[in-house]
């Protein structure tokens, strides 16, 4: 009998441990949807990195309803997925009610803060990123006048602006920057058609160079710039092979890295505020076959000049988020 | 009598029509690779197999009753009240103001204060429709589909403008207070000995939308209003020579309507949520016409078909989370049953009814 009772306690702990080194990772998009090419798809890229390097597997789900991010969030922690990582600021409050439950399960959530022991907020210094292709921008517009898109009206996204224009204005102190948000709510971010109106409308207003920080809707704003012959520059993802030859270069927002570094760390996560940006190449600019031809040697030099500034802590870019205003406009 | 019976057209019409749909629906899983029959199972046990499923079944189901039962009142009086998800997210508003800003003591008289308020506002929302229905003329369908559009943009406006709270990305209310919360089917039922899993969302709005199935038996065929609304629906004219206001009637079963569609609030956005977030709503307010088709119009149909809505909103998170099958084909498989309970009821109940008689014939 004991004997009897010492084999399952044995094969129990074995099973245990066999789970234990099985967990697989998680990974829950916002309702943007996996493929936007820009902010849920690099999470993706990074997901699946992980996979083809290791060879394990991991979870994922499109997100359908608001209901959902609770309920994905409890199912992946009750069915022993560990870390669970999720893209958008939207499961904030979702996530801030469900940590606490479960206390052995670790938490990834990108762009936004939530304080508890068993979650690491990752966030991007998105200003730093946004200061290096305002330079470049203000370096390769000829007309003096550049354009900002972006997507949903939130200090997330005003963040990315205001780093843009810091960076115009500080290669040409008299350049003009115009601003124009997409929208107020989530649909916002997936509005292509919005995006190319918008586009045409600071073409007309003399900008020959757009930066869009809208998601899915930066797709017609890039396509519209590249219609009419200016120049873009993209977000998130690299997005210079969308149109080779039209798109100055992309503000990389690295969550692939993110997604990466969470799923490799696997249950030993770090948790905590994790901010990354241009010092740990969470944040830079894309450089690649396709953008060579517009970038000069003299725009590159200066670029790079500033980012090693950026990351010495020699020169600081405004954080609109830290007092919601921006010193320049 | 040249009618099938009762319980053929009540029940072997719905249980066809979604053996038809189920079958089509494998035939789609198959197509892009996928086991059906593990598809199945999935489904069924993800969303009936354990408290947790039936909580968020319930959960579904607890909205799909109350669009369903709008959808049904206006029906008998031929009154086609596809706004229900207008007046749904209008309901949302109200409870988010009831709870919001008075300091509720217990949230049995918060509900009661949300009740109020969700199907004040919803009732409201479709008080114009209606008006311009009962004196107009203007088509309840198209004005009641328009109304959807002003709901999601007045509710868009006021949550990004008004009551998002300070320095918040995220367009929605701040977190209504802890006495505001609603019990869960896990805290209703713990009393009673009963494990019911904490996770689910399930909730007291659950007993309310039974006593409103209740509420729409009684009105309809219990009432001197109720027998005003469906004389209305079967006959202008007869129900005119009879005395009856059909300008009154068409408002009132309008307002009726709309309330019910609005106390659908308190079970998304002060049950679940307990926030006001955009598009709250999710679709419910279109489920619910899908649910009153398969329902007969019968409260007691209206409350089986909601299950039967939850159970395939549940088992289609289920779907997503576990399988590779992507979203879109799990709302193809909800289209593919609400096309076959719903648009394409005729298709099934005409051979039926055929094969009915044929044997009634034979049989004399």
């Amino acid at each position: 009998m004991t004997r009897m009772q010492k084999f399952f306690g044995a094969t129990a702990a074995l099973a245990l441990s066999a789970g234990a080194a099985m967990a697989e990772p998680a990974l829950i998009f916002d309702l943007g949807g996996k493929f936007d090419k820009s902010f849920n798809e690099a999470a993706f890229t990074g997901a699946k990195a992980w996979a083809d390097e290791t060879g394990n597997s991991f979870r994922e789900i499109e997100l359908q309803s608001e209901a959902q991010r609770e309920q994905a969030l409890r199912r992946f922690a009750e069915s022993g997925a560990n870390p669970i990582v999720m893209t958008g600021f939207a499961f904030g409050d979702a996530l801030g009610q469900v940590a606490p439950d479960y206390p052995d399960t670790k938490f990834a959530i990108i762009d936004m803060v939530v304080d508890a022991p068993n979650v690491r907020s990752v966030v991007f210094n998105e200003h730093e990123g946004s200061y290096l292709v305002g330079m470049m921008a203000a370096m390769a517009s000829e007309s003096g006048t550049v354009g900002f898109i972006g997507g949903m009206d939130i200090p997330l996204i005003r963040k990315f602006a205001c780093g843009y224009v810091q960076g115009v204005k500080a290669v040409n102190a008299d350049a003009e920057v115009i601003q124009n948000m997409t929208g107020t709510t989530p649909a916002a971010w997936n509005d292509p058609v919005k995006g190319s109106e918008l586009t045409k409308a600071q073409i007309s207003q003399g900008a020959d160079v757009v930066y869009a920080a809208a998601g899915g809707t930066g797709v017609g704003v890039l396509q519209t710039a590249a219609d009419e012959d200016i120049l873009s520059i993209g977000v998130d993802s690299n997005q210079n092979y969308m149109h080779p030859g039209k798109i100055l270069t992309s503000m990389l927002k690295r969550v692939d890295v993110a997604v990466y570094e969470a799923f490799t760390s696997g249950e030993d996560l770090e948790t905590g505020i994790n901010v990354m940006g241009i010092g740990n190449n969470g944040i830079g600019y894309a450089l690649d076959e396709h953008n060579k031809d517009l970038i000069t040697e003299e725009m590159k030099a200066a670029v790079d000049e500033a980012a090693a500034k950026i990351s010495s802590g020699e020169l600081v870019v405004h954080d609109y988020m830290a007092d919601s205003s921006c010193p320049a406009e | 009598m040249d009618r099938m019976p009762a319980w053929a057209d009540a029940i072997l019409v719905p249980l066809i029509s979604l053996i038809l749909a189920a079958a089509l629906s494998a035939l789609v899983i198959i197509g892009i690779g996928e086991d059906p029959i593990a598809a199945v199972k999935l489904m069924v046990a993800g969303s009936l197999g354990s408290t947790y499923g039936w909580g968020y079944t319930l959960y579904y189901a607890t909205n799909f009753i109350f669009t369903g039962l709008a959808v049904a009142v206006a029906f008998h009086a031929r009154m086609f009240n596809i706004g229900g998800e207008g007046q749904a997210t209008l309901g949302g508003l109200g409870v988010a103001l009831a709870c919001l800003y008075i300091p509720w003591p217990h949230w049995s008289l918060a509900i009661l204060a949300a009740c109020g308020m969700a199907a004040l506002f919803g009732a409201a929302w479709a008080f114009l429709p209606a008006y311009l229905q009962a004196k107009r003329g203007s088509h309840i369908v198209i004005t009641t589909i328009m109304f959807n559009f002003i709901a999601a943009a007045l509710l868009n406006y006021v949550l990004v403008n008004v009551l998002r709270p300070e320095g918040s990305m995220d367009p929605a209310t701040a977190r209504f207070p802890d006495a505001a919360k609603l019990p869960t089917l896990h805290e209703l039922l713990a009393p009673l000995g009963i494990e019911f899993s904490r996770a689910a969302p399930a909730n007291v709005s659950l007993v309310i939308a039974i006593l409103a199935c209740i509420f729409v038996y009684l009105l309809i065929w219990r009432t001197k209003l109720g027998y005003q609304i469906r004389a209305l629906g079967h006959s202008e004219p007869a129900a005119r020579y009879a005395g009856i206001s059909p300008v009154k009637i068409t408002i009132i079963a309008m307002l009726i309507s709309g309330g019910l569609a609005g106390l659908m609030a308190i079970n998304n956005v002060m049950g679940e949520a307990e926030r006001l977030v955009l598009n709250a709503v999710e679709g419910a307010g279109f489920i619910g016409i899908a649910v009153a088709l398969m329902g007969r119009n019968h409260p007691l149909g209206v409350f089986f078909a909601a299950i039967l809505f939850g159970f395939l909103y549940q088992g289609g998170a289920e779907l997503a989370l576990w399988t590779s099958i992507p979203r879109e084909l799990i709302v193809v498989i909800q289209a593919l049953v609400i096309l076959f309970t719903g648009a394409l009821d005729n298709m099934v109940r005409m051979p039926l009814e055929r094969l009915f008689l044929t044997f009634r014939r034979k049989g004399s």
